[in-house]
């Protein structure tokens, strides 16, 4: 994987020195907040509910055992013992006291890491596919242009002062797994007629309060023309995004108040002066980058191994049909750990099992891990031969849940347990659904469900492209949920439609589980996915198994 | 007739240790919401607020919150996002409920 040359380093350092200054001043009064604030938001402090809270990137979710090793270090002497991974592939830290965090922000710059750009109106951690440079579907590794755009965008003077921030993922394969259609910028890797490489480029998607599926502008970018195109959207951003209204200032409402032939009118002709004063990027980093992320050797040596395992251990065929997926390599798997154990919280680890995943992925895993989106943790290159021996080592650490992809496999933010902005709690819902189907025991039946919950209309926990979304808000000063059906993240991005009027928190569960048996009645056969019966149906018979019953209730009460 | 007003207590967050404070009588923080001072109408919680932000040195971003008078006389949070403050996530016994 890429590591930092001298360059990054020295400059990683010297932020860290220059914010250990501010903190020091803060905290002798010299600093008012609102000088304070903006300088520890550039570097990823955020004063949440109960505590500082530090937000760690993890570039395109890629890190090594090291790197997770430090987390763990950090977990234990400066938090409560654990990590939250984010929907940004980000790690958030929620206990750091102020004047630990710029030693926090040393133990992450000897390994490589930081916490810049995590917050403010530039241009954010770029996201990837988790299953980049593994996926048997895959066209190309994201990861290097991934890279190219991270040292292209750190510290850009131009776009430091964007009008609102700027978020860009890619993806390198056809399924698409990184939710490129709900970014500014999308980029899609695919091949032209003639088999070159290049961009499929998507803009103007987003969450939060005016959800909108990005729009391509571009179907085809050849690759070398990459930086000075963003840089042609960006400039047009620049000038025109709106900067008098924050809820307005996103690219997606630009794109949406322009249209997308003009937006693509003056995209293209930005890039024209863009391509013209562009030397192109060095041939010597290409290299750098390209090396850096070149594929692990790979070990063929033929096993019979895993398959007779799978046939003796019915606890491992269950985690092999979840958590395994198709690796590139046919003597390889790429082995997803959940971090969604029943009734526990979406997205944590805890110090020790940050140490295992650590371990597991430097003896079975060509020492790299990935952060998923959704808040799981990927060892992305394991010889199938030693999925017995990760998955017993897993289950030991308590992080064998078989259930990616499935109903208690749910995607939560914060909410209001930390988060300063939250409306209503998520940790609690997504604990008591996945209590509550545990209790039911129709997990396997019921098959590919993604639950996604956001605490706040800024949709961090992404619930409009959730198959079910839930969206917590405050009535009148109680926490109140309302329910979005057939949001899809992927290549055929869609928004949910509300059902209807919001739940009360008692009785959230009990409509999620009338939405889930309804389709389960309703479904063609097993083979008939929730979103699949969704698009068929239509909401009806899911409105009709929420609200009619409620009325029923009235009646009986 | 003018709206009934409904009392107010002024909260912050540490500024070290970044958790809820309360702003107390003798104009000092207290960890614990039923030690706050209670404002009973505006012109009294106007008064708090300013005299709360010239703290920052010690606190940041204090606000008034609205608070209802316990059987103890005590303050006692009104609005769950206040209640929650008090007390610490749900997910984990952590933060003022763990008496950290
Ligand atoms: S969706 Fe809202 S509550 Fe959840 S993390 Fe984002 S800002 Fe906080």
């Amino acid at each position: 994987m890429y590591t930092y040359n001298e360059f990054d380093d020295a400059f990683v350092r010297n932020r860290v020195a220059e914010f250990r200054d501010q903190v020091e001043r803060r905290i002798d009064g010299s600093l008012t907040e609102d000088e304070f604030k903006p300088l520890r938001l550039k570097n990823g402090v955020y004063l949440q509910l109960h505590a500082y809270m530090l937000r760690v990137a993890i570039p395109y979710g890629t890190i090594n055992s090291r790197q997770m090793r430090q987390l763990a270090l950090i977990a234990e002497r400066f938090d409560k013992g654990y990590g939250h991974f984010t929907t940004r592939q980000n790690i958030q830290f929620n206990w750091p006291r102020l004047k630990d965090i710029p030693d926090i922000l040393d133990l992450l710059a000897d390994v490589g890491m930081h916490a810049i750009q995590t917050s403010g109106n530039c241009i954010r951690n770029v996201t990837a596919d988790h299953f980049a440079g593994a996926a048997a579907d895959e066209i190309e590794d994201p990861r290097p242009t991934a890279e190219l755009l991270r040292q292209w965008s750190t510290d850009h003077p131009e776009f430091q002062y964007l009008p609102r921030k700027f978020k860009i993922a890619i993806t390198g394969a056809p399924n698409d797994r990184a939710v490129t259609k709900a970014h500014d910028i999308g980029l899609r890797m695919l091949r032209n007629e003639a088999g070159e490489p290049g961009y499929e480029v998507i803009v103007g998607g987003g969450l939060g309060r005016t959800p909108m599926v990005g729009k391509v502008v571009r179907d085809f970018l050849p690759k070398a023309d990459l930086l000075p195109y963003l840089e042609a959207i960006l400039q047009v951003y620049n000038l025109s995004g709106r900067r008098d209204n924050k809820y307005k200032a996103r690219i997606k409402i630009l794109v949406h108040e322009t249209g997308l032939d003009e937006i693509r009118e003056k995209i293209e002709a930005a890039f024209v002066r863009q391509k013209r004063d562009f030397a192109g990027v060095p041939a010597d980093l290409v290299a750098q980058i390209d090396e850096a992320f070149a594929p692990p050797l790979f070990d063929n040596t033929r096993s019979l191994a895993y398959e007779q395992a799978l046939g003796a251990d019915p606890l491992l065929r269950s985690f092999a049909e979840t958590n395994v997926a198709e690796h590139k390599n046919p003597a390889y798997g790429i082995v997803s750990v959940s971090l969604k154990p029943v009734g526990g919280t979406p997205g944590d680890a805890t110090a020790d099992q940050m140490r295992v995943l650590a371990d597991l992925a430097e003896r079975y895993g060509h020492d790299e891990l990935r952060i998923s989106h959704e808040q799981n943790v990927i060892l992305p290159h394991v010889r199938k031969a030693d999925i017995p021996a990760v998955h017993a080592a897993l289950r030991e650490a308590g992080l064998a849940t078989a259930n990616i992809g499935l109903v208690s496999d749910i995607i939560a933010c914060p909410g209001m347990d930390y988060c300063a902005l939250a409306t209503a709690r998520s940790i609690p819902v997504a604990q008591a659904i996945s209590n509550r189907f545990d209790e039911l025991k129709l997990e396997r039946d019921i098959g590919p469900l993604k639950i996604k919950i956001s605490g706040c209309i800024n949709a961090c926990g992404h619930h409009h492209v959730g198959h079910i979304g839930i969206l917590g808000l405050d009535k009148a000063g109680r926490e109140n949920y309302q329910i979005t059906l057939g949001g899809d993240g992927t290549e055929t991005t869609t928004i949910g439609e509300r059902t209807g009027p919001g739940f009360d928190a008692e009785d959230l569960v009990p409509a999620i589980e009338a939405i889930v048996l309804a389709y389960l009645e309703q479904r063609v056969d097993a083979s008939e996915t929730f979103l699949e019966a969704y698009r068929r149906l239509g909401a009806e018979p899911f409105k009709q198994a929420i609200y009619d019953k409620e009325k029923d209730e009235a009646r009986a009460a | 007739m003018a709206r009934e007003y409904k009392p107010r207590i002024v909260t912050a967050n540490d500024l070290f240790e970044g958790d809820a404070v309360y702003f107390t009588a003798s104009h000092g923080w207290s960890r614990d919401h039923g030690d706050a001072v209670v404002a009973f109408s505006q012109d009294a919680a106007d008064k708090l607020l300013s005299a709360a932000n010239m703290q920052q040195d010690q606190v940041v971003g204090p606000y008034l919150a609205e608070t209802v008078m316990g059987d103890d006389n005590r303050p006692q949070p009104l609005h769950f996002r206040e209640a929650f403050r008090t007390r610490g996530p749900s997910n984990y016994f952590h933060g003022k409920q763990a008496g950290a």
